[in-house]
């Protein structure tokens, strides 16, 4: 018995949440979705909304889901706290 | 758990039968260029890709740098001189006939995008007067200033110009689907590769592709021995799908492997316990020669090779005193005396000297023309680097010219992996070529990442488009083949079999790995041990015989996720193999073995091959300068192609 078209999600806390759609900005064009490499993204079952994030932890933070964005800003690419890099002003470590 | 539809329509079990002339399998760099280049023969050319071919593979987001475009007008070394730096740096364990075609050819395909529409010159002079720079081509080079021979490129255009060259030579392209397995003549291992089969990763339906020759492009292996559950996509410096199908696939078919016994302990992975590719502090690769100072503001000095401490920028731009080239880029960590070039004085050194951690990377200490190349050229063309690094860490205010950017841990990697954390990387192993990038399968070719001691884009590529030749050349003269229908069968029932199972009795794709991992981890760690390495055979077989066959998948993404992960628990088992054919120690094979202390010199410098006949492992030796001299034997198989490359125009 194959799979039919229902398919289960698990209800758990994602890891990272790498994608983070913009809805006022986002027209739903999908050039997302068919970008990704990995394929992490599913169209909206409503036309016109951002795609649903549906394997967030399998995002490997290349950013074409950016670069292909037609709108600045629709969708923002963030790296997981663990991953967030720190800078300083370089001023602050002179006048120690 | 709640339930959602699945968007795309199910197409379980239906099949499509396509044919071509030539199969690229891999829509990365390598299987792009090998389009391309049959393509211009006039022939059928069929890709398949499990991604996106416009953005897919290793370089789809971008690329930096090109190595050894030793044929570029500028360059001051020779393709002669260029393969023998990068074979005598590896002590002969390295691939000489793709990096010598890599050195002769690498400059004619960077031509070749750039008329595609790639851009490789600073044709808007925004860095005219820079050291870097060659004012007659507005080619700008990295590294060794003096001898030119790396280019610095805006490799983030080159991945869309190749997709609308594919395009416009009537490649078909196949995105989305997922090979599994190669077909071989009447279905027999070792036999002539007759074409593939895949999986579509979103409906699930079975392809057969026909073809008079194929040419293999998929990635390196991943995932062996590094996996997060929970951050899949994390775990490896690979995209998250390029997990090495293309070596468990060749194994079954009996293609022969070599150096797969090398592997380094993690160090530059993409991030999990490291950081973002170049978004951490470190002065390598694409932050070459970033400034270091400590949390005092205190720079880090730079060095020859010979420990003279160097005043200037400048000066870490130029070979030593006496020094004919040196080499910096992707792959180069320790190399050679004689290839050296300038680096800081070691940080944990300088610590015990008083220097305070953390350290920084120091974009402002650098003239003008340093910085803007490194923030907002190369970072910004390299992979991975223009969204997630330059925007968003300008959208948060780093400003070069006034922060200045932390290194984590001691060490330029900003890593930190425990000693049994190992990964293919630094030339690893893969398929083995001969002259014309063929494997010992009859019409099955190979390039970039698939072939053993593979490194960067511009490898990639240029043995992408010289064995996309070469299959070419094959398949005008060998026609298309019966296809061995019980092979189909078979396979069909392999990638279908985990969805009959219970999936409330069932494990996925994510335990298994886990369980590979570990399993290579405790066994294959980084001290080699014949008794270890026989558990690990054993308890990969039993996964094979018991687990396997209780796995499950929810839909065409995840089942195609399960196949990847039997495809590493395949390549476990060739390094396994490969581990216990080797019998002592190799440094340059960064490997090491805990129960010998023979050193037959002799023995261990050869290349070590594996295949499967009838089933059973078979082991061969092989000399390390097994392709004879490079130029002439180049010479004699491309007869073709010679007068027609800068190589001659020099």
């Amino acid at each position: 018995m194959m799979p039919d078209k229902k398919i289960c999600m698990p209800s758990e806390m994602p890891a990272a949440n790498p994608i983070v759609y913009n809805k006022e900005k986002c027209i739903g064009c999908n050039r997302c979705v068919e970008i990704c490499q990995v394929d992490i993204l599913i169209p909206n079952s409503e036309k016109g909304k951002p795609p649903m994030v549906l394997y967030p932890g399998e995002c490997w933070y290349c950013g074409c889901c950016v670069m292909e964005c037609p709108l600045e800003g629709a969708i923002t690419l963030r790296h997981p706290l663990m991953n967030q890099v720190h800078w300083v002003a370089k001023e602050s470590l002179m006048n120690k | 758990m709640y339930q959602q539809d699945w968007p795309y329509p199910l197409e379980w079990d239906k099949e499509e039968v396509i044919q071509s002339e030539v199969l690229i399998l891999g829509g990365g760099i390598a299987g792009c260029m090998a389009a391309i280049a049959a393509a211009r023969q006039g022939l059928q050319v069929v890709l398949v890709e499990k991604g996106a071919t416009k953005r897919s593979g290793a370089g789809g987001s971008g690329c930096d740098h090109w190595e050894s475009a030793a044929t570029n007008p500028c360059s001051k070394v020779t393709p002669e001189e260029l393969a023998k730096a990068m074979l005598e740096d590896n002590d002969g364990f390295n691939n000489g006939i793709s990096h010598y075609i890599e050195c002769r050819e690498g400059y004619d395909r960077l031509l070749d995008i750039e008329k595609l529409g790639g851009k490789i010159r600073d044709t808007e002079d925004a860095f005219k007067g820079a050291e870097f720079r060659d004012e007659r081509t507005k080619l700008m080079f990295a590294y060794d200033y003096e001898n030119k021979y790396t280019i610095r490129i805006w490799g983030s255009t080159f991945k869309p110009a190749m997709y609308n060259e594919l395009k416009r030579l009537g490649v078909k392209i196949y995105d989305r689907i997922m090979i599994t397995s190669l077909l071989t003549e009447d279905g027999k291992q070792g036999g002539r590769c007759v074409g593939a089969t895949g999986i579509h990763t979103r409906t699930g339906k079975f392809y057969i592709f026909k073809s008079n020759a194929s040419v293999m492009c998929m990635s390196r292996p991943a995932r062996v021995w590094l996996f997060s559950a929970a951050l899949p996509g994390l775990c490896e410096f690979r995209p998250t799908q390029c997990i090495g199908d293309g070596h468990a696939m060749g194994w079954r078919a009996g293609a022969e492997f070599t150096m797969m016994e090398k592997s380094v302990g993690a160090e530059f992975s993409a991030s999990g316990k490291s950081y973002p590719p170049y978004g951490a502090g470190n002065n390598h690769n694409t932050w070459y020669a970033a400034s270091l100072i400590d949390s005092n503001g205190k720079e880090v000095p730079y060095a020859d090779r010979d420990g003279n401490i160097l005043e200037g920028v400048s000066d870490r731009f130029k070979p030593a005193k006496g020094q004919r080239f040196f080499m910096k880029g992707g792959n180069i960590d320790n190399p050679k005396y004689a290839y050296e070039g300038p680096e800081t004085l070691p940080l944990s050194k300088m610590v015990e000297e008083g220097y305070k951690l953390p350290f920084y990377a120091d974009l402002s200490a650098l003239p003008d023309h340093e910085r803007k190349v490194i923030w907002g050229m190369m970072i910004g063309e390299e992979g991975k680097t223009k969204i997630p690094i330059y925007k968003n860490y300008k959208d948060a205010g780093f400003d070069p010219e006034k922060h200045v950017i932390q290194c984590y841990g001691r060490g330029w990697t900003s890593a930190s992996f425990l000693p049994q954390e190992r990964q293919l990387f630094g030339l690893p192993g893969g398929f083995l070529n001969d002259w014309s990038l063929s494997t010992n399968l009859a019409g099955l070719y190979v390039a970039g990442d698939s072939l053993f001691a593979s490194n960067c884009f511009g490898h990639a590529a240029t043995t992408g488009y010289y064995a996309g030749r070469h299959a070419a050349e094959f398949a005008q003269e060998n026609g298309l083949m019966e296809i061995d229908l019980k092979q189909i069968n078979n396979e069909k029932a392999r990638v279908y079999a985990p969805l009959k199972n219970d999936p409330h009795n069932s494990i996925g794709w994510k335990e298994l790995n886990m369980g590979i991992a570990k399993t290579m981890q405790n066994y294959c760690g980084e001290v080699k041990r014949n008794e270890l390495l026989n558990i690990g055979l054993s308890l990969l077989k039993e996964y094979e015989e018991t687990v396997i066959p209780n796995t499950f998948a929810y839909n065409p993404h995840e089942l195609v996720r399960l196949l990847e992960v039997f495809d590493i628990l395949t390549v476990s088992q060739i390094i396994l193999q490969s581990c216990l054919a080797r019998d002592t120690s190799s440094k340059p094979l960064c490997f090491h073995r805990g129960d010998s202390k023979e050193t037959d010199i002799d023995k261990n410098n050869q290349f070590i091959t594996v295949k499967q006949v009838d089933n059973q492992v078979h082991i061969g030796r092989l000399s390390l300068n097994y392709f004879g001299d490079l130029k002439e034997n180049y010479e004699k198989n491309n007869k073709d192609y010679i007068g027609g490359g800068n190589y001659d125009a020099r």
